[in-house]
């Protein structure tokens, strides 16, 4: 078992015949992911690197029975991608796109309010469940299969997080990359959630950054409803107040959502905290024995 | 992206929002002109730089006569206005508007702004006009108003007689207070705004509602769709050399330590920083060369690490993913070979093709201190910078 996707997941490419999006396609594909095809406006009906292309999303499910799609649309087309993949009947929407505008993101959040499809991202690196399914732009090889499930506001710094587990022989159920914007699709109770419920998944690591009350509201999700061990980090203790730190979302404005109060929560919430970056895993390992 | 005052202004106007009649003037000489163009006195003379506080440090003024209007100006232009946003060195006037003043007879706070917790535009206003509304929120958080628009049918009349009615206003305000509301949300939607601050909006001794300050923030992702606010950027408010990466597409914010990060993502950057902390040094700044950094990105991310004459060593921490170790390595070799790198320089490599990125390093020749790890890195930075310091 694992969350969101396993080796079953049927994938589609929005934006394949981009340099970027055909990339990861291939990179998919050669992990073993189901990469059935791609969309291209314009492109229906050609084949790129083995890939079908097809004009819309909603030719391209019919054709290939994809229920997962990842978005590499550049942001002017991102929020359409989204919306056009949910209107597809698209279960799962993973965007990577870094760049959407937050108004766009606010009428795919209300659009999606009253539909069953989930959106992973924008701006964040995918999901992979190792072993059997990787979408996004995550190196796969740092992954092993395992009983940690890993969600993360970031994408380099979750790969560290893993190979810190991997390194120590401890493998991952599912990571998930939620994405540095302030409105995303999925956020860290979504995930904490899916993990808690699934069987294979006997710890989680919650990586996350300065900025906004999404990691307050997870913890209060473990205090409150999580059997399983979790441990976090969150990035930006040595961040200035009201500077953007890369993503969107990384920004302490009116004093409000910097790392030390949040760790602070964190930690009353019976969350194992690392102090530093380095021991991500040994936090887990404080409180977890695999 | 934030832009000034009367740029702001200008914007509100086009919606049909009511705003002082006003003007900017760059140097003194016309300023009297322009006062006795707007019409009879007072006039607020008001420095335009980004920072909040101006009044506090004597960037606004209210003159009687033109004449003051000229001395308040050649006074404004060209000083250095600290207030508790520009920190301690202040920045410096260039601009100055020259308003028509008003009678006031009470003040409020409005701002619409993306509110993460909902995913939604939120109105937010108090009749705690003229203060920090940080403060108002900290202390009396009960006299702040929200009201959460719905992005599908927008800015209602009832939603803005609500919130004009929570303020205190009477019936011939609330009149003017619909379409007002109406035409806030709507420039915040049209511009793609991430924050629209009104503070104070002013209710007039002749009755009429006025929006006597405004500031607005531009979301940086939607400026593609508004070019001409885009060219309202104002560089002499910038960092010289945050804007010098933004051209190479490198997200660098300036910190006060003396240890030089290269990173790629910003999340790993942030950790970074924070584990030199941790190990007892100090970040010299933030610096994200991104996921697909070529050599020439690498060379002036090097480039301006070392324009900021604090730091006193470098670590490099790269997770490759998409970016592999060996383009990092070839663009630290190169960087070194072009600027000379003279302080002690730590890398860091994890990822796609390590080890050759590795091996790339260690036959360049470079005095690079390899590090395996985080902790790794941090503690040899942070020795040799200390190590540096007590030679010289």
């Amino acid at each position: 078992m694992s969350i969101l996707i396993d080796k079953n997941t049927r994938v589609i490419t929005q934006g394949i015949t981009g340099a970027t999006g055909l990339f990861h396609a291939q990179g998919a594909r050669d992990y073993g992911t189901q990469m059935v095809g791609g969309v291209t406006p314009g492109k229906g009906g050609t084949q790129i690197d083995g890939f079908p292309v097809f004009d819309t999303v909603e030719d391209a499910v019919k054709a290939t029975g994809a229920t997962a799609s990842v978005i590499y649309v550049p942001p002017i087309g991102a929020a359409d991608a989204m919306l056009e993949a949910v209107d597809a009947g698209i279960e799962l929407v993973i965007c990577i796109t870094e760049g959407v505008p937050v108004l766009d993101m606010v009428k795919v959040k209300q659009y999606m309010q009253c539909r069953e499809a989930r959106l992973i991202g924008p701006n964040c690196p995918g999901v992979i469940t190792p072993g059997a399914c990787k979408i996004g732009i995550m190196p796969g090889y740092i992954h092993k299969p395992g009983p940690v499930g890993v969600v993360s506001r970031s994408g380099t710094l979750t790969y560290e997080a893993v190979w810190q587990l991997s390194c120590r022989d401890i493998g991952q159920t599912t990571c998930v990359g939620i994405g540095g914007d302030p409105v995303n699709g999925t956020d860290f109770v979504d995930c904490l959630k899916l993990f808690e419920a699934d069987p294979e998944t006997k710890a989680v690591i919650m990586i996350g950054e300065i900025g906004g009350d999404a990691e307050e509201l997870a913890a209060e999700y473990v205090k409150e409803q999580m059997t399983k061990p979790v441990a976090a980090f969150i990035a930006g203790a040595t961040a200035p107040s009201g500077k953007r730190m890369g993503h969107a979302g990384a920004i302490i404005s009116g004093g409000k959502g910097d790392a030390a109060s949040k760790k602070a929560f964190l930690s009353a919430c019976g969350v194992s905290v690392a102090e530093s970056p380095a021991d991500i895993a040994a936090a887990l390992l404080r409180i977890w024995t695999p | 992206m934030n832009i000034h005052e009367y740029q702001a202004k200008a914007i509100l106007k086009n919606f049909g929002v009511p705003v002082p009649e006003g003007h900017v003037i760059y140097n003194s000489n016309s300023a009297r002109d322009w006062a006795k163009r707007l019409g009879e006195g007072p006039w607020a003379v008001k420095a335009q730089i980004h920072a909040g506080g101006r009044g506090k440090g004597g960037g606004v003024k209210i003159a009687k006569t033109a004449d003051e209007v000229k001395q308040f100006a050649r006074n404004m232009i060209g000083m250095t206005l600290v207030t508790h946003q520009t920190g301690p060195e202040g920045k410096i006037v260039k601009r100055v508007l020259v308003e028509k003043g008003c009678n006031i007879a009470d003040e409020f706070y409005l701002s619409f702004l993306v509110d993460r917790s909902t995913n939604k535009v939120t109105l937010m206003a108090s009749a705690e006009g003229g203060m920090d509304i940080e403060e108002v929120a900290a202390n009396t958080p009960e006299k702040i108003f929200f009201e959460v628009i719905d992005p599908t049918i927008g800015m209602t009349a009832f939603k803005a007689r609500k919130v004009a009615f929570k303020l205190g206003f009477k019936i011939a305000q609330v009149k003017q207070a619909v379409p007002l509301f109406i035409n806030l949300y709507r420039s915040f939607i049209e511009t793609d705004c991430s924050l629209l601050e009104i503070n104070p909006l002013v209710l007039t001794a002749e009755g009429q509602l006025l929006c006597l300050d405004a500031k607005l923030n531009i979301d940086d992702n939607a400026l593609f769709r508004h070019l001409r606010i885009r060219d309202l950027r104002d560089y002499d408010e910038e960092d010289a050399h945050e804007i010098e990466a933004s051209q190479y597409d490198l997200s660098y914010i300036a910190l006060d330590g003396n240890i030089g990060c290269l990173v790629n993502g910003a999340g790993l950057a942030m950790a970074t920083m924070d584990i030199i902390k941790h190990s007892g040094g100090e970040p010299a700044n933030f610096l994200d060369v991104g996921g697909g950094a070529t050599i020439e990105r690498v060379t002036e991310a090097f480039k301006i690490i070392l324009s900021d004459h604090k730091v006193k060593g470098i670590l490099v921490n790269i997770f490759g993913g998409i970016m592999k170790c060996d383009v990092i390595a070839t663009g630290i070799i190169e960087a070194a070979k072009q600027i000379g790198v003279t302080v002690p320089l730590v890398v860091r490599l994890e990822g796609t093709n390590v080890e050759k990125g590795k091996k790339m390093l260690a036959e360049s020749g470079l005095n690079i201190i390899a590090a395996d790890g985080m902790a790794d890195a941090a503690e040899k930075i942070v020795a040799a910078v200390s190590d540096a310091g007590r030679v010289s």
